[in-house]
């Protein structure tokens, strides 16, 4: 008898049981459940919930690998162990004591991310009664990606808590919650230890340890050295490809464009937010830009740094298109109409490079641009479906009069 | 009950926990939010609203059959005023410090909902000994929440209570600290006190189903 069979016959016998969710969920999560639709209307559609999750993960993944990668290159490069790479496929790079220094740190933030999260789901399906959801899944997984690599685990454990009891159970679980509840964990991070999640030590793995010591290491994100007006030493093709210190899983642009790719391809993502979110970035950097190039900002403004910069390398540094490709498209926080999807992915591109430029204490803006736009894409929906209601009810009394 | 009827015993008891001004009727968020980042500052707080709440519910009552009823809201806050008025001389006088914490929202419960909504709802309507278990049952259901945030927000954003360290001393790295705690910095901004103010509502509600509005 496997395992399969296993948890069918516990289904059975625990059946209208408050525990029952809890093997509902296994069964669902590893099997094709037994059941038939009987009777009635069918729909045939192959991308259920679980699908869906599994595809977001699937794209996910490159991502999760290289910030291990990349975790043990920016210590090892910061300690002097090895050379800068020049190329993408350079063996200083992809190496395995950068990939072992970086399974060891991103592993069990993976871990923890995960057990914490679905432990509360499950407590929380078997109180309420209601059947497990696949939602925690892609959130388990972004959470690890969008954290810096040396943060305590105890730390992301009471936000994970934080983020999936106030940022979605309370609002009714996987599908009704307002805020993404990735960005809620991040957000909490952010304003309970500030510390941990900005500065120029976080971000390199070991550097908060060795502080003040004859060791001492750091590495300051391009953001993060940017709003000090200074000039970061990494080319293009390294922010391109990631070989900068950042959040574990969002330095790679190449990956997430490719998973990006994936997303729009398997239609899981929503073109239509990614492109207009890249076009809003650009629009405000461009007006940045421009107010540059017209002397009102002079070098001496602490803005300088981050204004003067081409507007197109925006998208290619800091958080900006990790957030765009895979939590401004969660397809429960965003728009539901096509319109109000180009409005919202529009206005986070806009807002978070605004943020990213005044906001003194943190250069990172997308987070909470998404998170602001989260809150008010439901009446940006609210204004498109108005707007075709009146433009309707137009043409039915022009036909009529 | 000997002292009280139990009519009166319910004016008191009501307003604690099913009648709660804050968790129910969400009445005087605002101080909720801003002054209970300390534990001290909350409970000065709730004493000032109590005698505040206290006296002017009875003056109020007292007047009650020769105020207008067209000019009651302008006698009313001038009661409210005068009385936080001496609040206030009192606290500079003798907490100053603590009056500089409690800077502007000292002036502020002048415009504090639950005083108001207390003299409109219920002063003005019946007799001064009753008015006077209504202001301090009411004053109480405020100072509980007000207590309960401030003890969660101090304890889990400054690692006090009552400005004692009780869980260690965060540079030192004694207590808690040494195992690599460390204080949470979003407990002592204002919207983590709406959150906590909002998790009471929740355990409140499903305690007592009876009070879920639908």
């Amino acid at each position: 008898m496997g395992l399969k069979q296993n948890l069918h016959n516990l289904k059975e016998k625990y059946k209208g049981k408050k525990i029952a969710p809890l093997f509902n969920g296994f069964h669902t999560f590893l099997y094709l459940p037994n059941e038939t639709t009987h009777g009635g209307t069918h729909v045939k559609a192959a991308d259920d919930l679980k699908r869906t999750m599994n595809t977001v993960i699937m794209a996910l993944i490159p991502c999760l690998l290289f910030g291990m990668f990349n975790a043990g290159y920016q210590h090892h490069l910061a300690t002097g162990e090895v050379e800068k790479v020049t190329s993408f496929f350079s063996g200083n790079f992809w190496n395995l004591s950068n990939l072992w220094i970086g399974a060891l740190k991103v592993l069990p933030l993976v871990i923890v991310s995960y057990v914490v999260g679905l432990a509360i789901e499950f407590v929380f399906c078997i109180i309420k009664g209601h059947e497990i959801e696949e939602g925690y899944l892609v959130t388990g997984m972004l959470v690890p990606l969008i954290v810096p690599v040396d943060l305590p685990l105890w730390m992301l454990a009471v936000a994970v808590a934080f983020g999936v009891v106030i940022g979605k159970e309370v609002f009714g679980g996987t599908g009704m919650n307002i805020l993404n509840p990735a960005l809620t964990i991040r957000a909490f991070l952010f304003f309970a230890y500030p510390t941990w999640m900005s500065g120029d030590k976080v971000w390199v793995h070991d550097a908060v340890n060795r502080a003040g010591t004859a060791d001492a290491i750091s590495g300051e994100t391009m953001l993060g050295s940017l709003a000090q007006n200074l000039t970061p030493s990494y080319s293009v093709s390294d922010m391109f490809f990631g070989f900068i210190p950042g959040s574990v899983g969002e330095t790679s642009t190449l990956l997430i464009l490719l998973g990006a790719l994936f997303l729009i391809f398997t239609k899981i993502g929503n073109w239509r937010i990614m492109v207009s979110a890249v076009f809003g970035a650009l629009m405000m950097g461009y007006i940045f830009n421009t107010v540059v190039d017209a002397g009102v900002i002079t070098e001496s403004s602490k803005f300088y740094g981050l204004m003067s910069l081409e507007s197109w390398k925006h998208l290619i540094i800091g958080g900006f298109a990790f957030g765009v490709v895979y939590m401004a498209t969660d397809p429960v926080t965003a728009s539901q109409t096509n319109k109000g999807k180009w409005i919202y992915g529009f206005l986070i591109g806009f807002v978070s490079i605004m943020i990213r430029v005044f906001n003194p204490a943190y250069p990172e803006g997308v987070m909470l641009a998404i998170l602001l736009m989260n809150v008010f894409a439901p009446t940006i929906d609210h204004y498109v479906v108005q707007g075709n209601v009146k433009k309707r009810l137009k043409r039915l009394k022009a036909k009529t009069a | 009950m000997g002292l009280l009827s139990k009519k009166d015993a319910k004016l008191i008891t009501d307003p604690l926990a099913d009648n709660n001004p804050i968790t129910i009727q969400v009445l005087g968020i605002c101080s909720a939010l801003a002054i209970t980042a300390e534990l001290k500052a909350s409970i000065v707080m709730s004493i000032s609203v109590l005698f505040v709440l206290g006296i002017g519910n009875v003056v109020i009552s007292l007047m009650r059959n020769i105020i207008p009823s067209k000019i009651r809201i302008i006698v009313q806050l001038i009661v409210v005023a005068t009385l936080v008025i001496i609040v206030d001389q009192v606290l500079k006088a003798f907490a100053y410090e603590l009056s500089k914490t409690l800077s502007v929202f000292v002036g502020l419960i002048i415009t504090n909902c639950i005083i108001m909504g207390r003299f409109e709802a219920f002063a003005l309507g019946n007799g001064p000994w009753k008015s006077f278990l209504d202001g301090i049952g009411n004053a109480l259901g405020y100072a509980a929440i007000l207590i309960i945030v401030g003890f969660f927000r101090e304890l889990l954003g400054s690692g006090t209570l009552l400005g004692i360290k009780v869980l260690g001393d965060p540079i030192e790295k004694t207590g808690l600290y040494a195992l690599g705690y460390e204080n949470n910095g979003f407990m002592l901004l204002s919207p983590m006190a709406l959150i906590v103010v909002g998790i009471i509502i929740w355990v409140q509600r499903s305690r007592n189903k009876a009070l879920i509005e639908d």
